[in-house]
């Protein structure tokens, strides 16, 4: 177990160590792209151009520049946007950490639930009227994109049933979870119920299948003629078979949505996450903000990989002497 | 004769299918008294193991329609309740399934599974129920069960498997095995032993079913013989009748491809001239009259399983069956 550990870690930082090098090149080696003339600004002529190469420490060579920022990022702690002078990186991470980690739990406890019921009560009423309909519900949600849907959701909520159906929803944006947790709740609902729509049709589809196949097993059956109700073979035995592979997708989405991928729903409905900071730092090329996220991002789809895998280990007996 | 503990009367099970209506068992009879095994035998598409499912209402697809009667100690199990139905499988009669491979759910132990069987038709702890999931794995003969008893079935090899199938099914003594195959997918080594646990367990009092293609194993354990062809019976008897006397040309068939240890090497094995009816082209008169060399006008029409305790379903007169098998296999020689 600990030699698994120490691998994984290892391999770990291997991946967060190529991925800011590959970062840092594509902003910093990438022919036609200089920071240095976003940071001057428009029509900045060549003495101001040089003076910024300078102070920013562009003019130094691409390795110690790279090692530079690293130093500062990871040793130092002090790192600073090149836009606003004097903000620094990790506190505007730390601080956007909460929002998305709040807004993608939440979804994901929402979409799983919602995801693992609807797929399984479309494998149980195979046949009948009941699942085609199940699955479109499904195929529905999972076409909607994202800002469209969170526009119509705030478009509803906010102004057209605002002074009646929904005036108990507050305006956008993100009340911590320790200063009040209902204002939380009540602020990340419709976000929440945003982002697992997107995500709940597909676990459904993905889970029904996997229940159907099941269900014809040769396992089930022998717990069939075992004399087991249709309840317990479908919970325990058939339901709980299926799960395995949802529980890999689940660790790969939920490691890329903390990461940052539910950008859209965080700026759609105003919430200053991970997401948002990458998405202004990448309006800016903000190189060190950039920096920042995308090694943390890194950081949660690697240890979202390392939980499934030990999940998977916990789920299928199967894979633990592998 | 006994109450029969089983009886099952004109059992027919038809499948929707897009190629229409598909008869996979068609009028089968049978009974089996208590203690005794009942071989049934036939190729692969005869209905055999259709038939022992239909017997405990495991085909589960919308597409099948069963009917006839399934008289378990005089109830019919056809028209009983699904919960009533729940309490005898397993627990009044079992089945045990071809591929021990797959006949286990992969991510639960072994001693779960057992132990779950019993706390399905009995109200005992968790702890008593484990150990008697010891006690059941060491008498179908698994060394150091206790231990054993925590392993998942992929830690298993196949006939280690089978056996713990068998100890699941033997869970809550029940009254009548249904054995499907339950050698097939395993070695001969592994096949003698389970047929050697097999039958310890009839001595200790329990009917049983044993389904096979294998004349070898029904010859070894089997009271009675129940031959099947095209979903239908095509002979019935004791065993020794069944061996020595077969009455039906399709027996004859099925004896004669049996390879022989002893006596002269042939250079080919006897075989069954043409290819098994499939269950949706079966003929109206004898199902085995397109493969039979002895068929004649007669055999336009169906025969009826007839005979006193050794039946058969064929229009061959019956008195000199011997001689036209014998007659039969030079004229096969011959061409």
């Amino acid at each position: 177990m600990l030699v698994f550990a120490l691998k994984r870690f290892a391999s770990a930082l291997l991946v967060m160590f190529a991925i800011s090098v590959l970062v840092f090149l594509i902003f910093f080696a990438t022919p036609g792209v200089d920071p240095a003339a976003r940071i001057a600004g428009r029509n900045a002529d060549p003495a101001t151009l040089a003076q910024v190469r300078h102070s920013f420490g562009l003019d130094r060579p691409m390795p110690i520049r790279y090692l530079l920022m690293m130093r500062h990022l990871l040793i130092d702690r002090d790192l600073e946007s090149f836009v606003n002078r004097g903000s620094r990186v990790i506190p505007q991470i730390i601080q956007a950490t909460p929002v998305t980690l709040s807004l993608v739990i939440g979804a994901a406890l929402i979409w799983m639930t919602a995801g693992i019921l609807m797929g399984t009560a479309a494998a149980t009423l195979r046949g009948r009227a009941a699942d085609p309909l199940i699955m479109l519900v499904g195929v529905v949600g999972v076409s909607l994109p994202a800002y469209w849907l969170g526009e119509v959701v705030n478009l509803l909520t906010q102004k057209q049933l605002h002074d009646s159906l929904f005036s108990w929803v507050p305006p956008p944006g993100y009340v911590g979870l320790g200063q009040d947790p209902g204002q939380w709740a009540l602020h990340m609902l419709f976000p929440w119920l945003t982002l697992a729509l997107l995500y709940a049709g597909i676990y459904a589809r993905l889970l029904r299948g996997e229940v159907v196949t099941a269900l014809n097993e040769d396992y089930v059956r022998t717990a069939r003629a075992k004399g087991l109700s249709e309840r317990r073979i479908l919970l325990r035995h058939a339901l709980r078979c299926s799960l395995i592979p949802i529980v890999s997708l689940f660790g790969l989405d939920f490691g890329a949505l903390v990461g940052g991928a539910a950008l859209l729903t965080e700026v759609v409905f105003g919430l200053p996450g991970i997401g948002k900071l990458t998405f202004d730092a990448l309006q800016n090329l903000d190189l060190p903000v950039i920096m920042g996220t995308v090694l943390y991002a890194a950081f949660f789809v690697v240890l979202a990989n390392a939980l499934v895998d030990i999940l998977y280990a916990r789920l299928d007996p199967r894979a633990r002497h592998a | 004769m006994p109450e029969p503990l089983l009886d099952v009367r004109d059992l027919r099970v038809c499948f929707r299918t897009r190629q229409g209506l598909v008869t996979a068992v068609d009028g089968l009879s049978f009974s089996v008294a208590p203690g005794e095994v009942l071989g049934v035998v036939g190729e692969s598409g005869s209905g055999k193991s259709v038939s022992m499912l239909a017997v405990l209402r495991l085909l589960t697809s919308p597409n099948v329609t069963v009917s006839g009667e399934v008289l378990f100690r005089g109830r019919d199990l056809l028209a009983l309740p699904d919960k009533e139905m729940r309490a005898v499988r397993g627990r009044e009669i079992a089945m045990v399934f071809q591929d021990p491979m797959t006949a286990l759910t992969p991510v639960y132990t072994v001693g779960w599974q057992i132990a779950e069987a019993i706390r399905a038709h009995e109200q005992v702890s968790r702890k008593e129920a484990h150990a008697r999931a010891v006690r059941l794995l060491s008498d179908v003969g698994i060394p150091d069960a206790a231990s054993r008893l925590n392993a998942y079935p992929h830690e298993f090899s196949g006939g280690m498997r089978q056996r713990a199938v068998i100890a699941m099914a033997l869970s809550c003594s029940p009254s009548l095995l249904i054995a499907d195959e339950p050698t097939t997918a395993l070695d001969v080594t592994v096949q003698a032993q389970i047929l050697d646990l097999m039958r310890e367990l009839n001595a200790g009092g329990s009917a049983m079913v044993l389904i096979t293609h294998d004349m070898g194993v029904v010859s070894q354990i089997a009271d009675r013989v129940l031959v099947m062809y095209g979903g239908r019976a095509a002979e019935e008897g004791p065993r020794r009748a069944v061996f020595h006397g077969p009455r039906h040309p399709y027996t004859w068939g099925l004896l004669d491809s049996v390879p022989r240890v002893g006596g002269p090497r042939l250079r080919r094995l006897p075989t069954i001239a043409g290819v098994p009816v499939a269950p949706g082209g079966i003929p109206e008169g004898c199902a085995f009259a397109p493969r039979c060399r002895l068929r004649h006008d007669l055999c336009e029409e169906r025969p009826v399983l007839s005979g006193d305790t050794h039946l058969d379903a064929c229009w061959l007169p019956s008195g000199d069956r011997a001689g036209l098998r014998v007659s039969a296999r030079d004229t096969e020689a011959a061409s």
